[in-house]
């Protein structure tokens, strides 16, 4: 996928064709990204049995490593002196990209950019996700798939879900269940930062 | 297939519409996931239903293009590359930081939570801790 977008990002720059053009003509492309995003609920909701027996433990790891993403990705563009507009595109970059891109535009922040840093992310927590985690002495599957789909999109989830199947089961439930709370939490953290 | 196709774009229509009523901070196409998830839930125990069948396949198909649905946002940075190059220090650093934050955070309280409740159920059993609570 990256090499797709760096060979057309190459192609519109070498023949100068304005941004705005391509994007009129690729816009099939992004509105499929919608009925895209819906879709996402298939796994969510095949993998909703094994929420039940671990409820309390999903719900309190969800909501911390929620706020988590949202509050540092924020404070850190802040402190370093970066604007608002990207401040408010990281917001939601933990998230899945189609989900991220739709809070990004929600609270003022600017899609692409979302869907980049989401693309990054997913790969910094697909390269570091497990080592962090086994320095921590985290070797229970569950914990390590959840924290992969809630912090690493879908890249780092599609790379737990591949070593281990309660992993895929979990990363897929942190992938949605973290769209959706990202999506209610992020307009309200958004809307305390003045 | 068009029926699962005209399903997903029907949710979708549905969240855009929840979120215009209920002036609703929360993008439509979230809402409409939710709505589906909810909806696939109730009805899992006809599995075999031939709607639900090509829904899931069209649903696996769309994700598996997902990376080139995302090519045009992808290109689209492009666009800024000024902002880019003028603020790669907070963007780069952000990104590396929080993802592991959020990595490190998730884990931890779920592998603490976990833990914590093997614990009290082998209390309330009077027995050593069972090896899968689940």
């Amino acid at each position: 996928m990256l090499i797709g977008i760096a060979l057309v990002a190459a192609l519109v720059l070498a023949t100068g064709t304005p941004y705005q053009t391509y994007y009129t003509g690729a816009q099939f492309l992004t509105f499929l990204l919608g009925p895209t995003t819906i879709a996402l609920a298939v796994p969510l909701a095949k993998h909703a049995a094994v929420v039940r027996p671990n409820l309390r433990s999903i719900s309190l790891a969800l909501l911390a490593g929620s706020v988590t993403s949202i509050v540092s990705g924020v404070a850190i563009v802040w402190l370093l002196g970066g604007s608002r507009t990207v401040a408010l595109s990281m917001a939601p970059k933990a998230v899945t990209t189609p989900i991220a891109m739709a809070i990004s535009e929600q609270i003022g922040g600017m899609p692409a950019l979302t869907a980049a840093l989401t693309i990054l992310g997913g790969i910094v927590a697909a390269v570091t996700g497990q080592q962090v985690l086994h320095v921590l002495r985290i070797n229970d599957w569950r914990a390590r798939g959840l924290a992969a789909g809630v912090a690493g999109s879908g890249v780092a989830a599609a790379q737990v879900a591949a070593s281990n199947e309660l992993a895929a089961a979990f990363a897929a439930l942190g992938l949605g269940l973290n769209g959706l709370l990202t999506a209610l939490l992020a307009p309200m953290l958004v809307a305390l930062w003045r | 297939m068009l029926s699962a196709f005209l399903i997903l774009l029907g949710c979708q229509l549905l969240g855009d519409v929840i979120r215009t009523a209920m002036d609703l901070p929360i993008p439509g196409a979230v809402i409409g996931m939710f709505l589906l998830a909810a909806m696939l839930v109730l009805t899992a125990r006809r599995p075999r239903a031939a709607v639900l069948v090509s829904l899931s396949r069209v649903a696996g198909t769309l994700i598996e293009f997902l990376g080139l649905l995302l090519v045009p946002a992808g290109v689209g940075v492009i666009a800024e590359k000024g902002l880019l190059t003028m603020q790669w220090l907070p963007i780069l650093a952000a990104v590396v930081g929080s993802t592991v934050l959020g990595t490190a955070v998730t884990g931890w309280v779920m592998h603490r939570a976990i833990a914590s409740r093997r614990k009290s159920v082998a209390q309330q059993r009077g027995a050593p801790a069972r090896k899968n609570p689940s």
